[in-house]
């Protein structure tokens, strides 16, 4: 059994999930801290949602631990574990008052009365809601009926409070209002909250710590400072706030060359002429004279946002965003600036630069000089090219040499949509077939954690026979 | 304010074929043959009394036993996958495709002396009367009423959201207490409204007990289609009573009903 870390009150180890054919959660790791305030951040569709429903035991993981305080809790119902769930939509009794909504759980327990009596007045009273017990729960407002639910978790004096979006059907200023009240409640309370949303400004106001989930893995954990100064790669940094994210080939340590300057960051260990992502916020660049800048370029929009102005900059062919309080007319000429530290470095998020794979000829046809090679069982015809039956070839695809087919009828179906993160000049696409991932350049923006058929244009590939004993 | 007018048609059914009628049975029931105003037909009612209270009882057992039967059902139904939910439906209400008179005649075939199951009994060495018993005029209601209890009831099952059971479950429910504390309050007004659709025409219905039943089983139903023939004012006072009767059971029901929901 693997070891816990000292002070977690949960661990997940090696959590799998599949619904149908599609996986939910891939083999995550996560601890959670005792009296934290953790927000689960990501997409719809990232497994958030999941991640939660398996701490409350209201679903059993395909494989891998739940440890509750060190112990082994998979097996354990919900109505045994010392954790109290704040539902998406509430979900409160209606056949039953305020204060029998927020007793029911004590009631179980066979708390006395006088004593379920106080224990509701006191909580309702930290929730805002003195003198509503006898009110009908489906008479509340949106915010009320939320409170109620609250204190009906909280009462029962859980170790763990699970909240999964709950603020996401109210109004703007109630939200905020009620981000403020919840993280009060957890403070007063210490009780440890785990919370779900989508909403990545509610994820770094409210929380302790922050977990960024993509596509059923965990993509970052760390404070909400750390998230988004120093995102692990395009993925987090694109949800966290706005960010410039562009192509960078890492020169040497502390060296880094974007837009065909090279300049000077902090980040170190990636390596010679490594190509890499680079992040820079839009508040971290500074506009100066053309001769003064590190970088120059022409502003092509401005955009009037209330505390900034909101500029685009064409730098060699590549759009920046930049927030400055001074606005520059369209048709300017500026020049750049950029201190080391606010040049982010993150690895790639795909590994290579190319499509690399490696696929069988099934049929080859001399007098047209084409072959039609095996691709996770879908047939694709190559023209101009010839290479015996049965050879096994190393191809390699360039990011343009696939596209989304956008009349359905693609070489491979149902290819799934992970990530598109906008580089400044074009989106790059990453997709998920039965067994491999896919890097595309599209000037199309295209909907993340959909499915799409692709198709390949494999004038652009390079073909070599493939090693005998290397290939399998 | 909304325009009343989309309610006229309405209106105009009603009056004609609620209203009219009602008020007619009223000014029957308190006159005489002579079209006098008398209280004769109340006092020639008074001589059906005990077919009265037998022809409540009779239903009242009827509906007791399709909600014994209907809820446990409902309860299997409604925790099925959807597809299983709708073939379910689909069964309980194709008898109701038939006849009733047909449905009746096919039990009458089923357990008449030297029909199938007396035929069965019999080598058994059991020698059972089936027919004309209120044992069997209570089967016959049970088989003719227990799809009007069985679809309210799931009805209002199926649609308790299953994040309530969730939550339940959270606040430290087993399956015992989830029953108890929330699909049960939760399913009380389909059961209300399952009695108000069997009890109402299991009191007054007719031709079952003729059937099924024996002399001494005719429902008041039976008793108004008869009279009816001869003396329209006796027939137009008994309705009356069981009309009122019916409505004061549902009334109490009602606010038993309401009470349970809440406490």
């Amino acid at each position: 059994m693997e070891q816990k870390s000292a002070n977690a009150i949960v661990s997940l180890r090696n959590i799998y999930v599949k619904f149908d054919s599609e996986v939910i959660l891939n083999h995550i790791d996560l601890d959670i801290k005792d009296k934290e305030f953790v927000t689960i951040l990501g997409p719809s569709g990232c497994g958030k949602t999941t991640t939660l429903r398996i701490i409350g035991g209201f679903l059993n993981p395909d494989d891998g631990d739940v440890y509750f305080e060190g112990k082994r809790i998979n097996k354990l119902p919900p109505h045994k574990r010392n954790v109290n769930t704040v539902f998406q939509k509430y979900s409160l009794f209606p056949h039953l008052n305020v204060f029998d909504n927020v007793a029911f759980g004590l009631k179980l327990k066979k708390t006395p009365k006088d004593e379920i009596k106080k224990k509701v007045r006191q909580m309702l009273a930290i929730v805002d809601l003195k003198g509503y017990e006898k009110r009908s729960v489906a008479k509340l407002s949106g915010g009320q009926q939320q409170r109620v639910a609250i204190a009906r978790a909280l009462v029962c004096d859980p170790k763990i409070v699970l909240l999964d979006e709950p603020l996401g059907a109210l109004d703007l200023k109630l939200r905020k209002n009620m981000q403020q009240e919840l993280k009060e409640i957890q403070q007063k309370t210490k009780t440890t909250f785990i919370y779900v949303t989508h909403d990545q400004e509610e994820a770094l106001t409210m929380s302790d710590t922050v977990v960024v989930m993509n596509n059923g893995n965990i993509e970052q954990i760390g404070t909400p400072t750390d998230i988004y100064n120093e995102p692990v790669n395009a993925f987090v940094a694109d949800f966290i706030g706005e960010a410039n994210i562009i192509n960078g080939t890492m020169i040497d340590d502390c060296r880094v060359k974007i837009l065909g300057q090279e300049l000077e960051c902090v980040d170190k260990g990636f390596g010679k002429n490594t190509p890499v992502d680079i992040v820079i916020r839009p508040e971290d660049i500074e506009v100066v004279k053309p001769e003064d800048g590190q970088l120059k370029g022409t502003v092509t929009d401005t955009v009037f946002k209330g505390v900034h102005y909101e500029m685009t900059v064409m730098c060699n062919n590549c759009q920046l965003l930049i927030h400055s309080t001074v606005s520059q007319e369209i048709g300017t000429e500026i020049g750049m600036r950029i201190i080391p530290f606010n040049i982010q470095i993150m690895n790639k998020m795909f590994p290579t630069a190319n499509n690399e794979f490696t696929a069988t000829v099934v049929s080859a046809d001399k007098e047209y000089n084409c072959i039609k090679i095996d691709i996770e069982g879908n047939i694709i015809e190559i023209e101009n090219q010839y290479f015996d039956e049965g050879t096994k070839l190393f191809i390699v695809l360039p990011p343009d040499g696939l596209h989304i087919a956008g009349d359905g009828n693609g070489d491979l179906d149902d290819v799934y949509i992970e990530s598109v993160i906008w580089k400044g000049e074009y989106n790059e696409i990453i997709l998920e077939s039965d067994e491999r991932k896919w890097l595309m350049k599209s000037d199309q923006d295209e909907q993340v954690a959909t499915y799409c058929p692709i198709s390949f244009d494999f004038s652009k590939a390079v073909f070599t026979i493939a090693d005998k004993e290397e290939s399998d | 304010m909304k325009s009343r007018k989309p309610s006229i048609p309405y209106l105009i059914w009603m009056v004609i074929f609620t209203l009219i009628p009602l008020v007619t049975i009223v000014i029957y029931a308190f006159t005489d043959k002579q079209g006098n105003f008398s209280f004769e037909p109340f006092k020639n009612a008074f001589f059906y009394s005990n077919v009265f209270f037998r022809s409540l009882w009779i239903a009242f057992l009827s509906c007791l036993i399709c909600i014994l039967l209907a809820y446990p059902m409902a309860y299997i139904m409604s925790r099925c996958k959807e597809r299983t939910q709708n073939l379910f439906v689909m069964l309980i209400t194709i008898p109701m495709w038939m006849n009733f008179l047909l449905r009746i005649y096919a039990w009458v075939i089923l357990l008449q002396n030297n029909g199938p199951i007396d035929m069965a009994l019999s080598l058994l060495g059991i020698n059972a009367n089936l027919m004309g018993n209120a044992g069997t005029v209570v089967l016959g209601m049970v088989y003719e009423f227990l799809p009007f209890m069985i679809l309210p009831i799931y009805t209002v099952m199926s649609k308790i959201d299953n994040n309530l059971i969730e939550a339940a479950q959270d606040l430290g429910s087993n399956s015992v207490q989830i029953f108890k504390k929330v699909i049960f309050p939760l399913s009380v007004p389909g059961i209300i409204s399952g009695i108000t659709m069997v009890f109402v025409p299991a009191a007054s219905t007719f031709l079952v007990a003729q059937y099924l039943g024996g002399t001494e089983d005719i429902m008041i139903g039976d008793i108004i289609d008869k009279i009816f023939w001869t003396d329209q004012n006796t027939g137009s006072a008994i309705s009356l009573i069981l009309m009122v009767a019916i409505l004061i059971l549902l009334i109490i029901m009602n606010i038993f009903g309401d009470e349970e929901a809440i406490s």
